[in-house]
């Protein structure tokens, strides 16, 4: 979801690259009209494949052409967009190499002032 | 009348380093109470709160919007800040993703035009501009010239992030200009109004909304 912003880096630095992430459930209650929202805003490749990276393969690889309605796909996109959280790690710019870390689940974008 | 949120677990301490909700925050709360209705109609799928302190504000808000119904971004300069809205959420059992980052730095472009609800509670006050830009406590007030350096910074941004049906409301103070706040905005397309105003000690405080003019 975020984006690296240092000074000159424009290109190929999306999405940044997740490194040595430790994981964390969290129970949500479920809402399925929220689900639904948030199918026509969420960028359902790029979510998968951050999935694929952290180890998590429920989701199926084409979000499914009933999806507004399937239970059993609601129920894993609430798993995984609402109860998932990253504790910590680092988000790694694929082009610039800058690292933002992820600590106490509080991923910092910060730059020093010379890379603003 | 709703319950304002539970902030037992932020200590005097803790207000050292973070502000501590005031007479603009609670402004800010009655006017989102106002604006119940509103809120509920407009059924944000994605909000975002830029320095949201201690977090109380997004508390009141996800109370009003109910558990699980919307993504709920907070982002702030100050770590302890950010650090503060976490154990708030936790506290009134709101849930929140929280960004340390300036402003809004790091959300563009993946949000924009996802934003379905926006507010502001910016630092105001009127300080030499030499104040304005520190990552500490004294973020959460110093404005710099006319109280307006890091608001002026952040309108721009409105228009980016907000979706087309998306409101963005935001606390100034009289000295800060609103109604050029205002003109300001509606060159970038947005009907204003006021959704509340009072007057706290010297301060004269106001909540503006902003909504995009309809084509
Ligand atoms: C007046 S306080 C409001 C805090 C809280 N929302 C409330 O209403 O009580 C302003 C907040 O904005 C934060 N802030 C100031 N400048 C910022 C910036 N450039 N980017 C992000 N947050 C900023 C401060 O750290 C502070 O928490
Ligand atoms: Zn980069």
């Amino acid at each position: 979801m975020l984006q690296c912003h240092v000074k000159g880096c424009n290109a190929n630095n999306f999405p940044l690259e997740l490194q040595e992430v430790v994981l964390e459930q969290e129970e949500a209650e479920m809402n399925e009209d929220f689900l639904r929202n948030m199918l026509t805003k969420i960028e359902y490749d790029a979510l998968v494949a951050t999935c694929l990276k952290l180890d998590i393969n429920d989701l199926p690889a084409a979000i499914p052409a009933d999806a507004a309605y399937n239970d059993e796909f609601l129920q894993i996109l609430h798993r995984v967009i609402l109860e998932t959280h990253i504790k910590s790690g680092k988000m790694v710019c694929p082009n610039c190499q800058h690292n933002y870390i992820i600590r106490d689940g509080i991923p910092n974008m910060l730059l020093a002032e010379h890379e603003v | 009348m709703l319950p304002t949120p539970d902030l037992s677990h932020l200590k005097r301490k803790d207000y050292e380093f973070v502000y501590e909700p005031a007479e603009d925050t609670f402004l800010f709360l009655d006017a989102f109470e106002d604006e119940v209705y509103f809120l509920k109609e407009l059924q944000p799928a994605i909000s975002l709160e830029i320095g949201s302190g201690s977090g109380c504000v997004t508390a009141f808000v996800g109370k009003i919007l109910g558990e699980s119904s919307c993504l709920k971004y907070c982002t702030d300069i100050n770590p302890k800040a950010a650090r503060a809205t976490q154990g708030t959420a936790k506290q009134n059992k709101v849930s929140v993703d929280i960004i340390e980052t300036h402003l809004v730095s790091g959300l563009l472009p993946r949000l924009e035009g996802q934003i379905d609800l926006m507010y502001f509670n910016p630092p105001y006050v009127l300080t030499p501009s030499e104040e304005v830009g520190s990552h500490s406590v004294e973020a959460a007030w110093a404005g710099g010239i006319d109280g307006r350096e890091v608001i002026d910074e952040f309108l721009p941004y409105i228009k980016r992030l907000l979706s087309v049906k998306g409101a963005f409301y935001m606390v100034v103070v009289n000295e800060n200009k609103p109604d050029e706040i205002r003109e300001i905005m509606k060159n970038d397309g947005f009907d204003s109004s006021v959704v509340k105003t009072r007057l706290a000690g010297r301060e004269k405080l106001f909540i503006l909304k902003f909504v995009r003019t309809a084509a």
